[in-house]
């Protein structure tokens, strides 16, 4: 049976890890690779690599971190962040990332999610959706949330699922940074409306938020940042208590 | 060790070189005839969409050098459905190495099957050392129905051929460059095929 994924996501600025990161008896924090194998070693199922800070300028940096990261790393991993090219997305696959995500740039430009699909493969296309539910309709909103769109959610991911996308990552941010929950009423509205899998981010808090997402959200995968970051929640802990509960995982 | 990467345009090699590189072997990518016949290992790689992938085969002659190869072959992927008979995807004909259709997962499943996946009934001596029902990383929305030359078997809704083997020949659907440790040690059982 294919199992629920677990996913943490690096924030990276200017090819180094930022906003904190707290193991036991790591040397570097701020280095990607050294993140990425240990969370790779520690159980988590895929890793997401959100450029922060994506500069024309920065691009040379952020390549030479995927070489890295894809050198060393066992297992797939997405990158994010001001992609809005073919040649950008050429760039990094050819520097071994397994999947990019894109936000604004495919609103912007719809057909980029075609181009993408129809040259790498829609297995490598992630469609990131920031959305916020303002008087009970979901809007989808632009640059990191700061920007509204009279775009409707569902509509949206329709249409991205239409255009090739292999995967939506969706991020509520109602929930975002809350940890009091995953959007799972809108997840799960999301999995019955389109057939590719869908990635639950914002509002971990505790590992009953994992199962909900997995149970009542209808998730195909969860990202987090901050509990795994500060070891709050252990994910061989997460792993353990999910399998409790009957949701497939991999230990 | 002399281990081939047939280079034909489709896919991401990258990791495959580094998984490779990881136990301390360099793969080298190449679309040269010659190359690819004297070599130790040849890798098959493909990602993409079969039509388009088996095209650039034909165009650089390899679609007919590579049923002919002696050494140990092992198609990743789309390359390990382009070495079967026919697949729905642009209904494209193969290489014909492996008896067997590829089809498209149906509707009543997400598509594309993406994370990670058991394979089971291992029988092979690639898998030696991995335990029955080991996690690996699969990406795909087209599967190899069961068949005689199936090595394992992954359950997507129905059971499926997750490996194949036929005399030198290997295709796995799973991604063992990206499936951590277990992944690497398919890798280096194959280098000692």
């Amino acid at each position: 049976m294919l199992t629920k994924r677990i996913v943490p996501c690096l924030d990276i600025k200017n090819g180094r890890t930022v906003k904190g990161v707290n193991f036991v008896n790591l040397i570097d924090a701020g280095d990607p690779v050294v993140l990425a194998k240990q969370y790779a070693d520690l159980g988590a199922d895929e890793l997401v690599f959100l450029d922060i800070a994506a500069t024309l300028e920065n691009r040379g940096t952020t390549l030479d971190m995927v070489l890295k990261v894809a050198e060393q790393v066992n297992i797939p991993f997405t990158v994010g962040g001001g992609i809005s090219s073919v040649e950008h997305v050429d760039a990094l696959l050819k520097c071994g990332a397994d999947k990019v995500s894109i936000n604004s740039s495919a609103v912007k430009r719809p057909a980029l999610i075609n181009e993408l699909a129809d040259k790498f493969g829609s297995q490598c296309v992630v469609v990131a959706i920031d959305a916020k539910q303002v008087d009970g309709d979901w809007f989808v909103y632009l640059a990191g949330g700061t920007i509204p769109t009279e775009i409707k959610l569902f509509e949206w991911a329709k249409e991205v699922a239409k255009r090739g996308a292999g995967e939506i990552l969706f991020t509520s941010m109602n929930h975002d940074g809350t940890k009091a929950g995953f959007a799972n009423e809108a997840l799960a509205h999301l999995s019955s409306l389109v057939n590719i899998p869908i990635i639950a981010s914002g509002g971990a808090g505790t590992i009953e938020h994992f199962v909900d997402t997995f149970k009542e959200g209808k998730s195909d995968a969860a990202l987090a940042a901050s509990v795994f970051h500060f070891g709050e929640i252990p994910i061989l802990d997460l792993k353990k208590a999910l399998k409790e509960h009957n949701i497939p995982v991999r230990i | 060790m002399k281990l081939i990467i047939i280079n034909y345009g489709a896919g991401n090699i990258k990791s495959i070189q580094f998984a490779f590189k990881r136990l301390g072997v360099e793969a080298i990518l190449s679309n040269n005839i010659d190359e690819i016949r004297n070599a130790d290992k040849v890798i098959f790689p493909g990602v993409g969409e079969a039509s388009s992938a088996m095209k650039m085969l034909q165009e650089s002659g390899l679609d007919k050098i590579i049923p002919t190869l002696k050494q140990p072959v092992l198609g990743i992927c789309l390359g390990m459905q382009l070495m079967c008979n026919l697949s729905e995807e642009g209904n494209t004909k193969g290489l014909g190495i492996f008896n067997v259709d590829v089809k498209k997962f149906s509707k009543s499943v997400k598509v594309p099957q993406m994370g990670w996946n058991v394979i089971a009934d291992l029988k092979s001596d690639l898998f030696k050392g991995i335990k029955d029902k080991e996690f690996m990383y699969l990406v795909h929305s087209f599967y190899a129905e069961k068949c005689d030359e199936m090595i394992a078997k992954t359950d997507y809704e129905i059971e499926y051929a997750s490996a194949l083997q036929k005399d030198n020949f290997y295709g796995v659907q799973f991604h063992p460059e990206k499936s951590g440790i277990k992944g690497s040690k398919i890798l280096e059982n194959f280098l000692k095929l």
